[in-house]
């Protein structure tokens, strides 16, 4: 024998798992509403899209080869769910240069500053996104209608989403029934039809991505049914105790983004626990807190901050909350 | 003109109750603490390398505080003239010990040691010396994989790509023992530096028979006993088929190097002998002298180390 | 719902590729080199010397301690030295080297074919015949068997567990033993309950092999007190706390055996072992592996005498494959590899394993990215990308916090980890220290 053999501890053989597989587990997942996004907003979806990607892939380079001086690790999949989420979070005529910025800040600050993948603190794409709300609200909140495909970028129509009109409308004064005649119905939420960002309008198509994830096992069913099981029971709650001030369970379940985030976002692996035990907990709180950001707050809208308030969370959980070791001794 | 007045007015207030009650807080949970720790840490080097075998420099003040005999306590970095210098403090008599430096025992070279297999796990010498017997036939010899460079604090070890062995930069070692420690077979020994960085030491630690031993390696010490023999002082003792060399009683006479068979035996920053073939005695500072070596043993001529500089490395 | 045990667990690639090849018998080699270190424990003392003759079966090194097995030659012959040779870590340790010469058996040993069913030995008898036989666990990790017949008083045995579940990739020989020699392992775990003094032994195998548990279980009907359990297919169900858990959803207490929960636990070629040396009187001398590996020619199964070396047995299974990459002594998930073919089989060798070169070699190990799958694998609880940084970091009081030591090194974690680190590895270093400092402490 030529070739020596190989010495190394057991175990000998290995899953075949990889990042890679993971990451493009997930991009694949995600397939189904970028699909439905390309539908319904058509060229501006396109090309948000591809800018978010593209701009991801490209700062992540630059970052990792100028500032970093490490070998870059592009090819592991995480800039282009970045940027694909960046995009799904976004509306779909935003234009180019606010998308840039965004992508620098979700590579540069809300990834590469922590080391790059794996020390992240925050989701990436989240910080880029809650960046430019913060900076351009205006730009951030004109949701162009899902109109069919449409080769417009810029002069799209623009209409409120479901949970700004609900929240305008309560602020006004107005019952809960009447205006609730003004939001699309609850079919119309599943398929995509109303206003928003990219990602978030065809709850079905995410559903399809977190079926898929689940049956090849890339996520738990920990995180997404934890987040959005406490959304339904609290904002149950709410809406069974004065149900003209409190819109339904199912009316918060299928807007906002709230599907989005439970599958794609508070998934995320960096910056979720490891334990199932945290991952519930973690869940648990994005839920609480999106319902009261929704409900009480002044944004319309709180996923994003939730999870990214829950990410802040993630180290203190993961110290605390350990996993049942097996034949642990009761105290 | 009046809120400016009574604004500098209150916060002077606000300074003076504070510092009044600080005063106070400070006098009421004062910590005493023998204020020579303070002035040993001072003495201290500060490189905070564990090398004393305490907790980073102030622990080590702290120690050298409380004890009373400090004779038996070295700072490794500092040497005789912190040491001296602490002792002042203190009011203790230092004797003066000589310096010592970190040597590598071990010329398992790719060439003097040929591997047998391929090593694949985590790349740490603890976990490959807890596994197995190493890459080569060796089981004593060096891992290759550079825990102790990982270990030194002071950028004084490299490994060299070519023999696969750390290096140690002997003017960077300040001999805190730390690459010792870190090595799980053994190999890292202090020994005094020797006058003008002279030294002679066996580098090898295997073991085994005379016969194991070569077959894993070319240059490994074979237990033969004629550097015992042949040493005028006695500083050589022979145990489990190791030669060793006592540094206290070494008086670098260079006569066991000649009659190593192995060429186990190393000297170190020798002037070059005179029968030494011309033109060897050029290896740069650092570099590691492998080839020059190799040479040797093709000529079959004694062992020597080919150089007269002082920044010379270990090379072993 | 199948058995299966509480937390964690991995289903690799089965690959019993010698599944259906039965125990062929391996020629007695021209020399044997038996280690007289085969077992967990104090290395046995050898009460032979150069130029000795021995007989099959004759006892050639003394256990030298309670914790300590003793060792029988396993061939007829001359002993040509003891001597330092290469294990299978490569470091040299003492074995007594035989010259076989013939294969001339102790005039003891019962080698006719015929089953006995009828035990005669007392419950001392039998565990002082295991001890003298040299048995120790055949699953792998060699623990003298009649230390753990030897129940501590104020502990009570309640069930005996046969481990038939043979949860490791590849591994076929239980499997084997369990068709060929059903009867001698049933009656072997009477012989065991005898000895522990418990009315219900339970036989767990995974249901992988459904042709074993049919087997066994329709001779079961025979042996009162035998139930024969199918598990779900799921590593590592053979470890002992795993399989207690499965079985009698028990779980072991952190740092305590089995008997904690009232269990004993002995190996299916234990039992075996335990068969022919109370019914026939046979020492353990010979046993049962598998030689596998995608490349070989022809995956099988063998009964070799102890001693043999390893290249001997690769060479009746079809010769070294040109592709191989890693020779494993044991399964894929905690064999060991070894570094030449010419080290001898022991106690402890249950298979040997080629793997080709491209399935061996580890691929580059790159940053965690905290996916938290090997939390989630951990059949002990463990969080083992904690314990990886905090071993890295050399941390080892909040390893001892973080139960290190409860780590049963299955490898679940590496195998599992999307980023290929190698966390076992370093788990492994952060349990020998963190053993250390606490042995220290006592």
């Amino acid at each position: 024998m030529n070739t020596k053999v190989l010495v190394a501890p057991s175990p000998h053989v290995h899953s075949g798992d990889s990042i890679q597989k993971n990451m493009y587990g997930v991009v694949f997942a995600m397939l189904p509403a970028l699909v439905f996004s390309f539908v319904y907003f058509g060229m501006g979806a396109i090309i948000v899209t591809l800018t978010a990607v593209a701009s991801c892939y490209l700062f992540e380079f630059l970052i990792s080869k100028y500032l970093l001086k490490k070998v870059p690790t592009i090819t592991d999949g995480s800039a282009l769910i970045t940027g694909i989420l960046l995009a799904f979070n976004v509306p779909a005529n935003l234009p180019i240069w606010i998308i840039l910025i965004g992508a620098l800040v979700a590579i540069g600050i809300g990834k590469m500053t922590f080391g790059g993948l794996g020390n992240n603190v925050f989701n990436p794409a989240l910080v880029g996104r809650v960046f430019l709300l913060i900076s351009f609200p205006v730009q951030m909140t004109s949701w162009p209608k899902p109109l069919g495909f449409d080769t417009a970028y810029f002069d799209a129509q623009t209409g409120a989403t479901p949970l700004a009109l609900i929240k305008e409308g309560l602020k006004k004064g107005e019952p809960l029934s009447q205006l609730m005649h003004d939001v699309p119905s609850n079919m119309d939420l599943l398929m995509g039809n109303m206003g928003g960002s990219m990602g978030e309008v065809a709850g079905i198509a995410l559903l399809l991505g977190l079926a898929y994830m689940l049956f090849k096992k890339i996520i738990s069913w920990h995180i997404p049914v934890a987040v959005l099981g406490t959304v339904a029971v609290f904002s149950g709650i709410l809406h069974m105790s004065n149900p003209e001030a409190y819109a339904g369970p199912l009316f918060h379940l299928l807007t906002g983004g709230l599907l989005l985030g439970a599958i794609f976002m508070a998934t995320d692996y960096v910056t979720s626990p490891m334990s199932n035990k945290g991952m519930i907990i973690y869940g648990i709180g994005i839920g609480l807190l999106t319902v009261i950001i929704r409900v009480f707050g002044a944004y319309p809208e709180g996923v994003s901050f939730a999870i990214l308030i829950m990410n802040a969370f993630v180290p203190l959980i993961n110290v605390y909350v350990k996993p049942k070791r097996f034949g642990e001794k009761r105290k | 003109m009046s809120i400016i007045v009574i604004t500098i007015l209150a916060l002077c207030a606000i300074g003076v109750t504070a510092a009044i009650i600080l005063f106070f807080v400070a006098q009421k949970f004062k910590v005493y603490e023998d204020p020579r720790i303070d002035e040993v840490e001072e003495a201290l080097p500060a490189a905070n390398c564990g090398g004393c075998g305490y907790p980073g420099c102030r622990g080590f003040a702290e120690a050298l505080v409380k004890a009373d005999d400090i004779s038996k306590m070295n700072c490794p970095v500092g040497g005789v003239s912190v040491m001296s210098q602490v002792g002042s403090i203190l009011g203790h008599e230092i004797s003066a010990s000589e310096p010592t430096v970190a040597v590598v025992r071990c010329n398992g070279t790719c060439e003097n040691r040929p591997k047998t297999n391929q090593y694949d796990g985590a790349p740490s010498c603890t976990i490959a010396a807890s596994l197995y017997s190493g890459e080569t036939g060796c089981q004593f010899g060096c891992l290759g994989l550079g825990e102790c460079v990982d270990a030194c604090n002071f950028d004084a070890m490299y490994m060299d790509k070519e023999t696969g062995l750390p290096v140690i930069i002997e003017d960077k070692c300040v001999s805190c023992g730390a690459c010792v420690k870190a090595c799980p077979n053994n190999i890292i020994e202090l020994r005094k530096k020797g006058p003008k960085s002279r030294r002679v030491f066996v580098s090898c630690v295997n073991k085994d028979k005379g016969a194991i031993a070569k077959k894993a390696c070319d240059v490994a010490c074979i237990g033969c006993g004629k550097c015992v023999k042949e040493c005028p002082f006695d500083a050589i003792t022979l145990e489990n088929n190791l030669a060793y060399i006592d540094y206290n009683k070494c008086k670098l006479c260079r006569k066991c190097v000649v009659v190593c068979p192995t060429n186990a035996i190393h000297e170190l920053n020798f002037p070059p002998r005179k029968e030494t073939p011309a033109g060897k005695s050029t290896a740069t500072s650092v570099k590691p002298v492998v080839a020059p070596k190799a040479e040797v043993k093709a000529e079959e001529a004694p062992k020597t180390e080919p150089t007269a500089n002082d920044e010379t490395t270990e090379n072993k | 719902m199948l058995k299966t045990f509480s937390l964690g667990g991995i289903h690799p690639a089965e690959n019993k590729l010698s599944a259906s090849s039965a125990i062929q018998v391996l020629p007695i080699p021209e020399t044997v080199s038996i280690p007289i270190s085969q077992h967990i424990g104090a290395p046995a003392t050898p009460i032979v010397k150069k130029n000795d003759e021995v007989k099959v079966g004759q006892l050639i090194a003394k256990s030298s301690g309670f914790v300590s097995a003793n060792i029988h030659s396993s061939v007829s012959g001359t002993v040509f030295k003891v001597d330092e040779i290469m294990d299978a870590s490569g470091f040299r340790k003492t074995s007594i080297i035989i010259k076989v010469d013939g294969d001339k058996w102790m005039e003891t040993i019962d080698r006719s074919e015929d089953l006995v069913k009828e035990i005669s030995a007392s419950k001392e008898e039998i565990i002082k015949k295991i001890a003298e036989a040299g048995i120790v666990g055949l699953g792998g990790a060699t623990f003298p068997a009649h230390v753990k017949l030897s129940v501590p008083p104020g502990k009570t045995a309640e069930v005996l567990i046969i481990n038939a579940v043979e949860c490791e990739p590849y591994l076929t020989s239980d499997h084997r033993v369990m068709l060929e020699k059903g009867d001698e392992v049933l009656v072997g775990t009477q012989i065991l309950m005898k000895a522990l003094g418990v009315d219900r032994a339970i036989v767990g195998i995974e249901n992988n092999k459904p042709d074993a548990i049919a087997h066994l279980t329709k001779l079961a009907v025979n042996y009162q007190g035998i139930e024969i359990c199918p598990l779900k297919t799921q590593y590592p169900q053979g470890g002992e706390k795993q399989l207690i858990s499965a079985i009698i959803k028990r779980e072991i207490p952190s740092g305590a055996l089995p008997i904690e929960v009232g269990a004993v636990v002995q190996n299916v070629g234990s039992a075996l072992a335990v068969y022919e040396a109370i019914q026939k009187n046979k020492p353990l001398f010979e046993r049962v592996a598998t030689i596998t590996g995608k490349s070989l020619k022809n995956p099988s199964n063998w009964r070799f005498r102890i001693g043999t070396p390893v290249k001997d047995l690769i060479d009746a299974a079809g010769g070294l494959p040109e592709d191989t990459g890693k020779i494993i002594g044991g399964g894929p998930m905690m064999g060991k590899a070894l570094t030449t073919v010419d080290v001898p089989l022991t106690k402890g060798s249950s298979g040997l394993l080629l793997l080709p070169r491209e399935e061996a070699a580890r691929k580059e190990s790159k940053p965690c990215i905290r996916c938290g799958k090997c939390v989630s694998v951990c059949p002990m609880g463990l969080e083992p990308f904690l314990l990886m940084v905090l071993a890295d970091k050399k941390e080892y009081d909040r390893l001892e916090s973080d139960a290190v030591m409860d780590c049963i090194e299955c490898g679940s974690c590496s195998f599992t980890c999307p980023a290929n680190r190698p966390l076992l590895d370093y788990i492994r270093l952060g349990k020998g220290k963190v053993g250390q400092i606490m042995r220290s402490r006592k």
